[in-house]
């Protein structure tokens, strides 16, 4: 229990009129700039760290966590009112997110994504609470075989367990591939597909791909559907709100599962973004009418929103205890640890038990106090869709452009942007999916990375992937689920299998 | 030393730098990703710089590590006369053009100043062996390939690899990461038989009693004699000469303003990261992260980065590196 006291002290410290005002400071600035797509989590908090140089190191690291919360929830905002995600993580979420938007459930929605961000993010802290020192031990088992591993889990999920057909996931999925591949190659310093351009030296940046293929594809859709999206009855009152959270416990599996997700993979370092797909793939698979997802169900945005937040914040350990960031946010905040002197690596928790224990105490804090925040500006949020799409468009076509631009301050990309935007409307058209290609594109290059660092350690041997208990364990699942259909399937014909499924097929 | 020490004097006695200052936020490129040596360095001098009230507008520092920095090389490129942009450089951009044959110059850049050399040094897991020979031994003896983690691939942790084996004949598996941080904690989670980081990187977990250093890569022993474990300091680690490994490698680490900003706007940063050296934020840094203290700029600069450039040039055709 001394994880306990070392709590209670953290609070103590952050307790005063002074730090809560940061607190509230922080949540707000965070919001504000996760709800502009593109400009996002990382870019805002890069903004607001020069802000924090003159507090002391607790009073900082508290402003700049709820700004990273901040983010964390309003990213949500977009994904759900313009199916535009503003990170990674927040893609799923427009799955079923969006259909709920334009159902006129708003409200609903957002109400949903927020509560359950809060929940997975709190399992994730009670989780770096109790078992901080034995976690980080566990990221230091990853090597290059564990890591291809767990990518090869996300991808295999997506084939075996996706409700498309399964070559149009893959088709979409290799495109996908191929595109991660623009750029430079770590493995032999070469650039690969780059034409002699020096704009695709970079490589494509996986925010404008998402910020076109999603939110431009779906202005271009609508316009098509004749301003479809209108002024829906947005209306939210304490009534929403309560009428979602007392439906919660319907979900504890779902969310349950999700969380487990979520901590896994974001302690895994590098691992958040798979979380909220696997968490979106898994609910619906275990579902008893899958069919109704990506249709506007309620906890189609549970899952990936919970896993997501678990992840997210689990993510935040291996930067402590490890040095390496889980996401694009958590690196600002690194360069923010850094200003102050604070070296993250394994002695962090012993040298600056104050600054760790404030920091955790703050994740409580900052998720409670912002809960409450966003929930309370909902109903602002939520009549943005009464303002007619005519209106609305434009101003989403420039914010995606602006997201685009300032991601790296390139023109290229803007162009690159409204590409991916004809890309996405073809694909919805002859219903590829889009979810392979954006997870293909932000996990290939790292998935290629591990296979080939694994193949130069183990001498070109496959074997080094089932070296272990850990690698092999997850190999193997990997290649179970890309073959559940046909498991599942035989499964069914020598009657081992629930009943009530084998005879509703 | 000594020059750096005329150096300073003959800049403390130039005329003051009137004029130019910048107007907007002033973005400092770092060339690699986050937590990495060039990202410690350029919040050390964000820090340095604010806390210290050096210069009227904020500092942002901005990662641009993608394509192993040759995307901040194309940034800075393609920000001519631009006097808000400092990229802080260091031997990518000798390398990268060589090896990706990326469309670079640093000559095409405008040289602000050196403000410290890197040092490299061999480390391996604390459970490993403890001395080069045995750990040389113990490569050469190695059935399964005796990997070496490092940053990037045909760049200095793998040219220093392929000297590495050249003088003892031992053969090593090279793994190239992301960055040094990712190399360290692979060598800490025995993915990696060793790495040759540079001291910040492997810093936090030699503390930590992960890795233990074999010897360093320069003529010299490091001379910072403070401890930095409960037994060692820096000075305690051998250079590899002593261990009969005559292998030497130094890195730069220097700012450069976009090319065809005035000689006003060079001088101004010229004198600002002069003062950011006298700083007691710089001091502290230098010696926690083992840096060798040096400052040129000017002609000196000009000097040393052809001289370096020559050096870096035949090792990188030596090794096999040079695209055709």
């Amino acid at each position: 229990m001394e994880a306990f006291g070392l709590l209670l002290h953290g609070f103590a410290v952050l307790l005063t009129w002074k730090t809560l005002a940061l607190m509230m400071v922080g949540l707000v600035l965070g919001i504000f700039v996760g709800v502009l797509p593109g400009l996002g989590g990382p870019n805002g908090v890069a903004i607001l760290l020069p802000l924090t140089f003159t507090m002391d190191p607790t009073s900082a690291i508290v402003m700049l966590s709820c700004i990273y919360w901040g983010a964390l929830f309003g990213g949500a905002i977009t994904s759900i009112l313009f199916n535009i995600p503003g990170e990674a993580w927040s893609v799923a979420t427009t799955f079923d997110g969006y259909p709920m938007a334009q159902q006129g459930r708003a409200a609903e929605a957002l109400t949903a994504a927020f509560t359950s961000s809060f929940i997975g993010s709190l399992v994730a802290v009670l989780l770096i609470t109790f078992l901080a020192p034995m976690i980080s031990s566990f990221a230091l088992k990853f090597g290059p075989p564990e890591f291809f591993a767990v990518y090869l889990l996300t991808f295999c999920s997506f084939v075996g367990l996706g409700r498309e057909a399964k070559h149009k996931t893959v088709i979409s999925m290799s495109l996908g591939l191929l595109l991660a591949g623009v750029g430079m190659d770590t493995v032999s310093g070469q650039l690969r597909m780059t034409f002699g351009s020096s704009e695709l030296l970079r490589g494509i940046n996986f925010l404008v791909a998402v910020i076109g293929l999603f939110g431009i594809s779906e202005i271009l859709l609508t316009m098509e559907e004749r301003l479809a999206l209108r002024g829906h009855a947005a209306s939210i009152s304490l009534r929403v709100v309560l009428s979602v959270w007392k439906d919660l416990p319907k979900y504890w599996v779902t969310l349950l599962r999700s969380s487990v997700i979520g901590c896994w993979l974001g302690i895994t370092p590098g691992g958040a973004i798979a979380a909220s797909f696997m968490g979106y793939n898994l609910a619906k698979r275990f579902a008893k009418d899958p069919e109704s997802f990506g249709k506007g169900r309620i906890e189609g945005v549970f899952a990936p929103e919970t896993a997501a937040h678990a992840s997210g914040t689990a993510a935040l350990l291996p930067m402590l205890a490890l040095g390496i960031p889980g996401s694009g946010t958590a690196a600002i905040l690194l360069g923010g640890l850094m200003v102050w002197g604070l070296n993250p690596g394994p002695l962090l928790f012993v040298e600056h038990k104050d600054f760790v224990w404030g920091l955790i105490a703050s994740m409580y804090l900052g998720n409670v106090v912002g809960l409450v925040l966003v929930l309370t500006t909902v109903p602002i949020f939520a009549s943005i869709l009464r303002v007619p799409f005519a209106a609305v468009a434009p101003m989403i076509v420039v914010s995606c452009a602006i997201g685009a631009y300032a991601i790296q301050n390139a023109m290229f990309d803007i162009w690159l942007m409204l590409g991916f935007g004809v890309v996405g409307y073809v694909f919805k058209k002859i219903g590829i999916p889009l979810a392979p290609f954006t997870l293909a594109l932000v996990l290939g290059n790292r998935a290629e990375d591990a296979f080939r660092l694994s193949m130069i350690g183990s001498g070109g041997d496959l074997k080094v992937f089932w070296s272990n208990g850990l690698v092999g364990s997850i190999t193997t699942l990997a290649i179970v689920l890309l073959f559940w259909p046909i498991i599942e399937g035989l499964f069914a014909r020598v009657g081992w299998t629930q009943g009530t499924r084998a005879t509703s097929r | 030393m000594k020059a750096a020490v005329v150096l300073t004097a003959a800049l403390c006695s130039a005329p003051a730098f009137a004029g130019w200052e910048p107007t907007k936020p002033v973005e400092i490129v770092v060339a690699a990703g986050a937590g990495g040596a060039s990202d410690q360095m350029a919040r050390m001098m964000q820090a340095a710089i604010q806390k210290n009230n050096l210069m009227k507008q904020p500092i942002v520092v901005s990662l641009k590590g993608g394509a192993s920095g040759a995307e901040a090389l194309m940034y800075m490129k393609s920000s001519e006369a631009d006097p808000n942009k400092v990229l802080i450089a260091y031997s990518l951009i000798y390398m990268l053009p060589l090896s990706a044959k990326i469309p670079f110059n640093w000559r095409e850049l405008t040289p602000v100043s050196v403000i410290a050399l890197d040092q490299f040094v061999l480390w391996d897991n604390s459970a490993g062996p403890k001395t080069v020979k045995e750990f040389v031994a113990a490569a050469k003896a190695a059935s399964a390939p005796f990997k070496m983690g490092g940053t990037g691939s045909k760049r200095e942790d793998h040219v220093l690899t392929v000297f590495l084996e050249q003088k003892t004949g031992a053969k090593f598996s090279y793994l190239p990461y992301k960055s040094g941080g990712e190399a360290a904690t692979q060598l800490v989670g025995n993915h990696t038989e060793s790495n040759v980081n540079n001291p910040s990187e492997n810093l936090e977990v030699w503390r930590a009693g992960q890795v233990r250093p074999l010897c360093v890569f320069d003529k010299e022993r490091i001379s910072y004699t403070s401890k930095v474990t409960d037994t060692q300091s820096w000075a305690d680690i051998p250079t590899c000469k002593e261990e009969g490994v005559d292998v030497q490698y130094l890195m730069l680490r220097a700012t450069f303003l976009p090319g065809k900003v005035t000689a006003e706007q060079q001088a101004f940063y010229v004198d600002l990261f002069h003062k950011v050296t006298q700083t007691a934020e710089y001091k502290d840094y230098m010696e926690k992260q083992a840096l060798k203290p040096i400052f040129l700029t000017g002609k000196d600069m000009v000097q040393f980065l052809e001289e370096d450039d020559a050096v870096n040039k035949s090792l990188m055709t030596e090794a096999g590196f040079v695209a055709k």
